[in-house]
């Protein structure tokens, strides 16, 4: 019967009802389409980087990464390439010089990272060669072909087939510089990235430090992201030497993003939710006033307190489980639409490519997070309702009864 | 035999910072099967008596048996459980649920003292019936007229086959012709059934039927006779 009540109690007043089914439902609608956006944008984010250029797992020298020197090569590299091409959890690796140097022009020079590296394999790995928006991916230049990036390309005042020239220290310490003539000109989403990269065959390289073969970097893309941490600790044993470091090591920024990102949807979430229990300790306490005399008459013929208590409780749940599953729904469907069509975010162009991710953002979410956004709100509602379920455990119903 | 009994009843209230002694030693027995106004002007105690008669509210002296209960010795939860199974309420504004038809309204007492579908049922037409609204059963509060809602009042005050009926005004939102109609009702059950009903009320119709007269004033019992009806 109590049940009953409470179900009935919630289609008396249908107005005020479904403005609070309503907000409850644009309240996790908002909630859900914030997420799923952060969450995409953060996603876009670690999988630019990763296809642009961590991809999943990288190997060096330990001292490479500390020195920076050229001399730190990675000594029995033949070997690890074995070992990785034999897993199956593994997309496609890559071998790469890695080199801090300037490049030249007539119009200036500039600080950058020089990678040499396998055109082909590198191919399997990153989608440098999806990139090019001018020229061709190492193609039609017999010489020491170069890639660069558009904004580098303007700074150089250089185009396609012009030439630039790369200075850089050898294993010695001496400076060594080569000319290499421009094949194709790309452009990631990440502004800062293409500032500082520049891509030439390894072999180029490799004559120019006097030692084929040689290599400071193997990255690998596996098929997951869930096979990252085991193949990481597989190749770590291994080859204890080496440093094998996963994409979030290498760019822990990246992890602490995604960590940010966490922390600032929680935030948003109570912030959501705090509205909501307003919203409906406010209506369910004008419920509980209006209905004094009822109440006052429940508790005078002998309904007592945990009945009244629940009651009002039930009615709180029965409008959040209207309004919850309507706005879960609509989240739903939003995420899924902008995840297949993506949002143009192109009015703040700039910002998103220095953030790292594109002008197109394709929101996402996992399932789980729709069941605990669900499981939120029945919790604020049972919150909520318990401070006007405590007011009308509190009338007096002696006077209740004659309440106007 | 002596249904209720009052021992010496007295209720101070605190007004801002003055005390006002809305009963001042009331004594009192009612037996089974009276048919009892309680009568004064305004102020002098009838609503407080009743209210604590009805274990809605605490004297703050003297004591209320109820059959061989002491109601002024009971805890919360004990005092709402023995209103529940022992006492039925009429109230002035009817305080139906409105959510609930008029059987559920009747029934729904009894699912609170856990009674069977089948017990439920039977007792719920009988208790309609015999208050006119056999044919009415399914219709909530707002499809009826105030005179019909009081009537099903009365049946969900006797749904739990209590000790005794208290009414508080039960007759003051209707009009004459419906007042009546509900007093030869009220009246029958007691007749009939032997239900005791106590009344608090200004209205000459339900003094004028009454058998028994209390006159309250200044919370003090100034009169007590017995009319013939």
């Amino acid at each position: 019967m109590i049940l009953k009540i409470s179900w009935r109690n919630v289609w008396r007043n249908k107005l005020r009802s479904g403005v609070v089914m309503t907000s409850i439902a644009l309240g996790i609608w908002a909630g859900l389409a914030v997420m799923g956006l952060s969450v995409g944008l953060n996603d876009q984010r670690i999988d630019s980087s990763i296809k642009n250029t961590l991809s999943h797992i990288q190997i060096h020298h330990p001292e490479f990464l500390s020195d920076n020197n050229v001399a730190f090569y990675i000594e029995n590299s033949k070997d690890i390439s074995e070992f990785i091409a034999q897993s199956n959890t593994v997309a496609g690796f890559t071998n790469r010089m890695k080199i801090n140097g300037m490049v030249a022009s007539s119009a200036g020079g500039y600080g950058v990272n020089i990678s040499g590296i396998q055109p082909e394999s590198e191919k399997t790995v990153t989608e440098l060669y999806t990139k090019i928006i001018d020229g061709k991916y190492f193609q039609d230049i017999k010489r020491n072909p170069v890639v660069i990036s558009q904004r580098l390309a303007k700074k150089l005042k250089v185009k396609i087939r012009s030439k630039i020239v790369l200075t850089f220290q050898n294993d010695n310490g001496d400076i060594v510089a080569g000319a290499f003539r421009i094949a194709g000109i790309y452009k990631t989403v990440s502004s800062r990235y293409d500032d500082v990269n520049v891509f030439v065959d390894i072999e180029d390289v490799q004559k120019l430090l006097g030692g084929l073969g040689k290599i400071h970097e193997i990255a690998i893309l596996l098929t997951n992201m869930d096979a990252v941490n085991p193949f990481k600790e597989e190749l770590r044993g291994n080859y204890p030497d080496l440093t094998i470091r996963s994409w979030d090591e290498i760019s822990p920024e990246l992890g602490y993003a995604n960590e940010l990102m966490g922390t600032a949807i929680l935030i948003f979430i109570g912030i959501i939710m705090l509205a909501l229990a307003f919203g409906i300790i406010n209506t369910m306490l004008m419920a509980v006033l209006e209905r004094k005399r009822e109440l006052g008459m429940l508790m005078s013929v002998g309904m007592n307190r945990l009945k009244v208590f629940t009651m009002i409780v039930v009615e709180t749940i029965f409008l959040a489980l209207m309004g919850g599953p309507l706005g879960l729904a609509f989240g739903y469907f939003t995420i899924q639409y902008f995840g297949t069509n993506g949002i143009d975010l192109s009015i703040v162009g700039e910002g998103m490519e220095s953030f790292g991710v594109g002008m197109i953002v394709y929101t996402s979410m996992e399932a789980a997070k729709y069941a605990e956004v669900g499981i939120m709100v029945i919790i604020t509602a049972i919150l909520s309702s318990i401070y006007p379920a405590y007011k009308a455990l509190k009338l007096n119903p002696a006077e209740a009864v004659r309440a106007i | 035999m002596s249904i209720i009994k009052t021992q010496d009843l007295t209720k101070i209230y605190v007004d801002h910072t003055v005390e006002v002694h809305a009963l001042n030693g009331v004594t009192l027995d009612v037996a089974e099967r009276e048919f009892t106004a309680v009568v004064g002007p305004s102020g002098s105690g009838k609503t407080t008596f009743l209210n604590i008669v009805g274990g809605l509210d605490n004297p703050s002296s003297g004591t209320v048996s109820i059959g061989d209960t002491d109601i002024t010795d009971l805890k919360d939860n004990e005092l709402i459980d023995f209103r529940l199974n022992n006492i039925g309420f009429v109230f002035q504004a009817y305080n139906l649920i409105p959510v609930l038809t008029a059987k559920e309204n009747v029934e729904f007492i009894m699912l609170m003292q856990k009674k069977s579908k089948k017990e439920r049922d039977s007792r719920v037409e009988e208790l309609l019936v015999a208050v006119g609204l056999g044919d009415q059963m399914n219709k909530k509060p707002r499809e009826m007229s105030g005179g019909q809602q009081q009537r099903v009042a009365v049946a969900r005050a006797l749904a739990s086959k209590p000790k005794f009926v208290l009414a508080d005004e039960p007759t003051a939102n209707l009009d004459s012709k419906t007042a009546i109609n509900l007093l030869e009702i009220m009246a029958n059950l007691n007749k009939e059934e032997g239900i005791t009903f106590i009344f608090s009320t200004h209205d000459q119709k339900v003094i004028d039927r009454a058998r028994r007269i209390v006159t309250l004033e200044d919370g003090k019992i100034v009169s007590d006779v017995e009319q013939n009806v």
